[in-house]
């Protein structure tokens, strides 16, 4: 289900390698290979200011520029058995797991928060591709799961942003029983009648596609996204044609309806906003009407 | 029989028996009685020795043997009055699902599972047990009707995976999948499954999120093939002994993990050596599970099938 990794990762490596060097205040855009000042491209969210591509962006720059005064709160989530098969293939799975905490400086591949947005309380999950390519293990899964509870005890809806090469193969069978463990939190927020939206960034493929990235009431992907099930080239190698200009991208499937919105990055925190007051019942949220900076000791507040 | 390459020794020893025989029956003055029984008892001890200690990847070959009993084979000996229902009412029926009404033991249920076909036709139009976005979607609507009328649903699961195609990703593979999980996870009537024998990733799991999993004793479950997995992590696809192995994906294995209920016993040489000796094992074991969650009320079944999942893999190998 991993078969999207090997695609990506190179290009990633590469993005986020270069960020690990402190001088190097430069990036290149794999998309057009424009060379982006550092600072423009975090003050537009990581998208291209010359060809308007979409790169990766943590979970906590997203969260930032997502929350009021970039104010979140974030949920703990249950820490899962650390290596349940004993998983060793060139390197042992623990030290695949460090090295990707050390490139990071995240603990895994999904962050959970509780915060506003426009004055609307969410709770918002996000999943970081830098991380083991955002794959879906155990901990993916508590971290879903603890933030369908949250939402429920809050009465909060749920904003998950996907991206992911799919399951994590070291965790084998338990990171494939993370599509039905997933499966479950979404149905805890549907028999809530809480709104789970879900934002598909580039790329979110395999199993997590095929579980709690689909699953939302309202889809909404960023533009260019590769969002599929099985990833391009073992298409390309089970049918040997080569596949159509733009397959599997955000508007391929916006057009063969599997999709609500294709909206871009700098544009979601608003459409976001608008969306869920509806569906909860809110009135509508006066553009521009942010609220002052809140308490900053909210910031390191316990959530539970 | 279809011998696997790690059985070739057992093959040469049972040819040679067989040689001596069809000598003995075109010179019946020869007496290769005695030598022949020698062979065969050398054969059996090897045959023994050989299916003691399968290794994981020999356990996915014998999971993928073309001659174990596949769905069809099961339908045909365990349940009677099977209608096949067809259609997914969008697109297409998927033929590489069956599924339908029947009766096992005198009792309606509704009985889905993947085929793969067992000569060059019939593979073809099975798509080798592949499915598209329409056999989830039957399976969808099967299981809605079973939730209806209050049927138990078994599913019997032997799939590579879901195909990889241009025309399945086109009609949403991964929602059909995320769908068909989902519904499993809805319905309020006992819900089987039993892995016969491959159970290969999202296209096994969207059948297999039940309330009890069987599995057969030789059969693989796992969330990529040793093959894929091999060509990723370790960047070389000949590697799939050691994928095979890390992946934990025996049937023994995944009982340690919690991640399945009970292994049914294959006879010696695995389920293509007796298949009818197999199906009847997993008749049994398909009346015994149903028989755990018989007056289970539609609540109960529901609220214990997702604890069931939610609880997974919180002890890792020691549970
Ligand atoms: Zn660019």
């Amino acid at each position: 289900m991993n078969w999207i990794s090997n695609y990506v990762r190179p290009k990633i490596n590469s993005l986020f390698s270069r960020r690990e060097v402190p001088e190097n205040l430069w990036t290149k855009c794999p998309e057009c290979g424009t060379m982006l000042f550092h600072r423009e491209l975090a003050a537009n969210l990581n998208v291209c200011t010359s060809c308007d591509h979409h790169m990766a962006i943590t979970p906590r720059d997203r969260f930032t520029a997502l929350f009021d005064t970039g104010i979140f709160v974030e949920v703990k989530v249950p820490e899962p058995i650390t290596d349940p098969l004993h998983f060793r293939d060139q390197k042992k799975y623990p030290d695949r797991l460090k090295a990707a905490q050390k490139s990071t400086g995240a603990k895994e591949a999904m962050l959970v928060a509780e915060g506003e947005v426009g004055r609307t309380p969410i709770v918002a999950v996000a999943q970081d591709f830098s991380f083991m390519a955002g794959s879906m293990g155990m901990y993916v899964g508590n971290a879903i799961v603890a933030a369908a509870e949250r939402a429920v005890k809050l009465k909060r809806p749920l904003v998950l942003f996907a991206a992911a090469g799919g399951a994590r193969m070291q965790e084998g069978i338990l990171s494939l029983m993370q599509m039905p463990r997933t499966t479950v939190a979404v149905q805890m927020l549907r028999e809530a009648r809480l709104p789970y939206i879900v934002v598909l960034t580039h790329p979110t493929t395999g199993g997590v596609t095929a579980s709690y990235a689909m699953l939302g009431d309202v889809q909404i992907a960023e533009p260019n996204a590769l969002i599929c099930f099985a990833g391009p080239r073992v298409i390309e190698q089970t049918i040997r044609e080569k596949l159509p200009e733009g397959f599997q991208r955000a508007e391929y499937l916006l057009d063969h309806g599997m999709l609500d919105r294709v909206t871009h990055r700098k544009a979601m925190r608003d459409e976001l906003m608008m969306i869920l007051r509806m569906l909860m019942g809110m009135t509508p949220a006066v553009k521009g009407d942010l609220p002052p900076p809140g308490d900053p000791s909210a910031a390191v507040a316990d959530a539970n | 029989m279809n011998y696997l390459d790690f059985e070739k020794p057992l093959a040469e020893i049972e040819g040679k028996a067989e040689e001596l025989r069809a000598l003995a029956r075109a010179n019946p003055a020869m007496d290769v009685a005695k030598e022949a029984e020698g062979l065969d008892r050398k054969a059996d001890t090897l045959l023994k020795d050989l299916y003691k200690a399968l290794t994981p990847w020999q356990k996915c070959l014998v999971a993928r043997h073309p001659d174990r009993p596949h769905t069809k084979d099961y339908i045909d000996a365990l349940f009677s009055e099977y209608t096949p229902l067809a259609g997914d009412r969008g697109f297409a029926d998927d033929h590489a699902v069956m599924g339908g009404l029947a009766r096992f033991n005198d009792q309606p249920v509704i009985v889905i599972g993947h085929e793969k076909g067992n000569d060059t036709k019939s593979r073809i139009e099975r798509n080798f047990g592949m499915a598209r976005p329409e056999g989830y979607r039957k399976a969808v609507r099967l299981m809605e009707m079973a939730d209806r009328f209050r049927l138990p649903v078994i599913t019997l699961i032997d799939t590579p995976g879901a195909y990889p195609g241009k025309g399945a990703e086109e009609r949403g593979q991964a929602e059909a999948i995320a769908r068909s999980t989902e519904k499993c996870l809805e319905i309020g009537v006992p819900l089987i499954s039993v892995v016969i024998g491959e159970g290969g990733s999202g296209g096994a799991v969207a059948f297999a999120t039940a309330n009890r999993i069987a599995m057969l004793e030789h059969s693989v479950y796992s969330v990529i093939s040793p093959e894929g997995c091999a060509s990723i992590l370790w960047k070389d696809a000949d590697k799939m002994r050691e994928a095979a192995e890390a992946l934990r994906l025996t049937a023994q294995d995944l009982q340690k993990l919690g991640v399945i209920d009970r292994i049914v016993k294959e006879p010696l040489g695995g389920a293509q050596r007796g298949r009818k000796e197999t199906v009847e094992a997993v008749g049994k074991a398909i009346e015994a599970m149903l028989k755990e969650l018989s007056g289970k009320k539609p609540d109960a079944l529901i609220k214990d099938r997702r604890q069931k999942f939610l609880d997974m893999g919180s002890k890792g190998l020691a549970a």
